[in-house]
C-alpha cells in the first residue's frame, strides 16, 4: 500500500553554454492514493521526466518534498525508461535477474517472461531485439522488484499501433494482478484514457497541475476503442486547452 | 562453407605474404652478400644454437619476467588512478598538469633518473618501465570512464546494483575496449623500453644481449633475439588477448 504526496516548490537547470538557467517545475502539488494508476499528460519538454526522476531519488537537486508512504517500509521503485536502458553485455534474463535484490525465485522471472511472450528470447543479448521486445524487458524487469511504486516514462512511444496495444494490454494485465501505485507519462491522450484511473493535465514548462479528471470508464471497457473515442472527444469539447497539451 | 573457404583463402594469403617477406630478405642477402644482413637460414641456425645452449630461453625469460611484472603493476595502479580521475573532476583538474609531464618524459631520462637515484637493482628497472607507461594507462582509463553511459549509471542508482554490481555489469564493460587499447599499445610499449632499461643497466635480459651482439657486431645474433621476441608477443595476443577480447565482445550482433 503506497501513497504519494509530491510537493515540489521549484527545480532548476543551471545556465549551461549560452542557454540560461531554466526553471523547469513550480508549485506542483499531488498525491496519489494506493494502487491509483495515475496518467501524466503535458507537452513534450515540459518536465514529466524530470519529475520521475525526481520521485525515483535520482534527482536531489530540488526545493520541495516527496513523501512516499508506504508504511513501515523504503517503497521499491519499478521504473521504465524512455529509452529501455538494458545492458547491452548482459542477456534479456540477466538484465532482468540483476534489477533483483539478492535470493530471487526463478519462477517469477518465467512467468513475467512467458506473459510479455519473451521466453524464447530469454538468452539472447538485447542488441538482437526490436524495439518493442526491448521494451517489454523493462517492463518485465520493472515489475520483477514487485515495486510499492511504477513509474512509467512514455514506454510505448516510438512503438507502432498495434504493438503498442498489445503491450499496454499486458501491462494492465500485469497490473491487475499485482496492483500498485503508477505514474505514466504519456502526450497521447487515448493512452492516457485506456490506462488511467485519473489523468493530469501539466502545463508547459515551469510544470505545474492545470487540472485533473477521473476516466470514468469501467476497465473491462477499456478496450473499446469507440468509448475512449467518445470521451476523448468530450474531454477536447469541455476543455479545448488540452489541445495545446498535446 | 563459403564463409569457411573465405577463411582457408585469408589465412592462405597471410602465408604468402610472410613467404614473401622471407623471400625479399633471402634475395637482399644474397645479393648484397654482406655479414650486415645474414639470410634467413644462418639466423635460423644462431637461433637454435642459442636456444640448445640455453642462453636465448634465459634471457627472454628474464625480460618477459620484467614485462609481466612492470605491466602488472602499470595496469593495476592506471586503472585505478584513471577511474578515480575520470570520475572525480577537482581531482582530474588537480593531476591534469602532473598527467601531462609525466606523458611528455621521454622514456630515457626516466630510466637514467631512476639508476641515478636508485642504483643499477631490478626494481629500478621495473620502476623506470612502469613511470613510462602508467600515465599512458591513466589517461586512457580516464577517457573511458568520461564516457561512461550516464543513463546505466542512473538505471543501476534506480534499481540498487550497489557499488560492486555497479562496477562489475556496468562499468567494466564498458571500459573494456579502452583497457584492450591500454593493454596492447602497452605491451608493445614496454617491451622496447625494458630493452634500452637492461641495456643502460642491467646485466642479463633481451636488451643486454643485444648490446653485447652490437659489440661483436653479430647481426644473425640480433636478429635471431629479435625474432623470437616478437613471436612471444604474437603468441600473447593470439592465446591471451583475442580470445579474451572474443569472450568480452560476444555480445555485440
Amino acid at each position: 500500500m503506497t501513497a504519494i504526496a509530491i510537493d515540489i516548490h521549484s527545480k532548476t537547470y543551471s545556465a549551461q553554454g549560452t542557454a540560461p538557467a531554466h526553471r523547469a517545475i513550480a508549485n506542483l502539488k499531488l498525491t496519489l492514493t494506493s494502487n491509483e494508476f495515475i496518467c501524466l499528460v503535458g507537452p513534450s519538454g515540459c518536465g514529466k521526466t524530470t519529475l520521475l526522476n525526481i520521485i525515483a531519488g535520482l534527482d536531489p537537486d530540488f526545493k520541495g518534498d516527496i513523501r512516499l508512504e508506504t508504511g513501515h517500509k523504503k517503497p521499491v521503485i519499478g521504473y521504465v525508461f524512455q529509452n529501455p536502458r538494458l545492458l547491452p553485455w548482459r542477456t534479456v534474463r540477466e538484465n532482468i535477474t540483476l534489477a533483483l535484490a539478492g535470493e530471487h525465485a526463478p519462477e517469477t522471472v518465467d512467468a513475467l517472461l512467458d506473459i510479455m511472450q519473451l521466453t524464447q528470447a530469454q538468452h539472447v543479448y538485447p542488441e538482437r531485439l526490436s524495439l518493442g521486445m526491448s521494451r517489454r524487458v523493462s517492463i518485465i524487469r520493472a515489475f520483477a522488484v514487485n515495486p510499492d511504486i511504477l513509474l512509467m516514462d512514455e514506454p510505448f512511444v516510438s512503438l507502432d499501433a498495434p504493438t503498442a496495444r498489445q503491450v499496454r494490454n499486458l501491462l494492465l494485465e500485469l497490473w491487475q494482478r499485482r496492483p500498485h501505485t503508477v505514474l505514466f507519462v504519456t502526450h497521447d491522450l487515448r493512452e492516457a484514457i485506456a490506462l488511467a484511473d485519473r489523468l493530469l493535465f501539466l502545463s508547459p514548462s515551469p510544470m505545474t497541475v492545470m487540472g485533473e479528471i477521473s476516466v470514468p470508464i469501467a476497465r473491462a471497457e477499456r478496450n473499446d476503442e469507440a468509448q475512449v473515442e467518445a470521451f476523448r472527444q468530450k474531454l477536447l469539447a469541455h476543455y479545448p486547452e488540452i489541445k495545446t497539451l498535446l | 562453407m563459403r564463409l569457411l573457404q573465405n577463411r582457408y583463402r585469408l589465412q592462405l594469403l597471410n602465408a604468402l605474404s610472410l613467404l614473401l617477406l622471407l623471400g625479399l630478405w633471402q634475395f637482399l642477402a644474397f645479393y648484397l652478400n654482406s655479414n650486415t644482413l645474414p639470410t634467413p637460414a644462418v639466423v635460423a641456425k644462431v637461433f637454435w644454437q642459442e636456444t640448445v645452449s640455453g642462453q636465448l630461453p634465459y634471457h627472454l625469460g628474464i625480460t618477459l619476467f620484467r614485462l609481466v611484472v612492470s605491466f602488472t603493476i602499470a595496469m593495476l595502479l592506471g586503472c585505478a588512478l584513471g577511474i578515480v580521475l575520470g570520475c572525480n573532476k577537482a581531482l582530474d583538474a588537480f593531476f591534469d598538469n602532473w598527467l601531462v609531464i609525466f606523458l611528455n618524459i621521454p622514456a630515457l631520462v626516466a630510466i637514467i633518473l631512476c639508476y641515478v637515484w636508485f642504483g643499477l637493482v631490478e626494481s629500478a628497472a621495473i620502476l623506470a618501465v612502469v613511470i613510462n607507461k602508467l600515465p599512458n594507462v591513466v589517461v586512457t582509463v580516464r577517457e573511458g570512464t568520461r564516457t561512461l553511459d550516464q543513463d546505466l549509471l542512473e538505471m543501476a542508482r534506480c534499481y540498487h546494483f550497489g557499488r560492486r554490481k555497479t562496477f562489475i555489469h556496468v562499468v567494466w564493460p564498458q571500459l573494456h575496449p579502452f583497457l584492450m587499447a591500454a593493454t596492447r599499445s602497452g605491451l608493445a610499449l614496454i617491451w622496447k623500453i625494458i630493452l634500452v632499461v637492461e641495456l643502460l643497466g642491467r646485466s642479463q635480459g633481451m636488451g643486454y644481449q643485444l648490446h653485447l651482439f652490437f659489440q661483436l657486431f653479430d647481426v644473425a645474433g640480433i636478429l635471431a633475439y629479435t625474432l623470437a621476441f616478437v613471436a612471444v608477443i604474437q603468441l600473447i595476443e593470439l592465446v591471451i588477448l583475442k580470445p579474451l577480447d572474443k569472450k568480452a565482445q560476444r555480445w555485440r550482433r
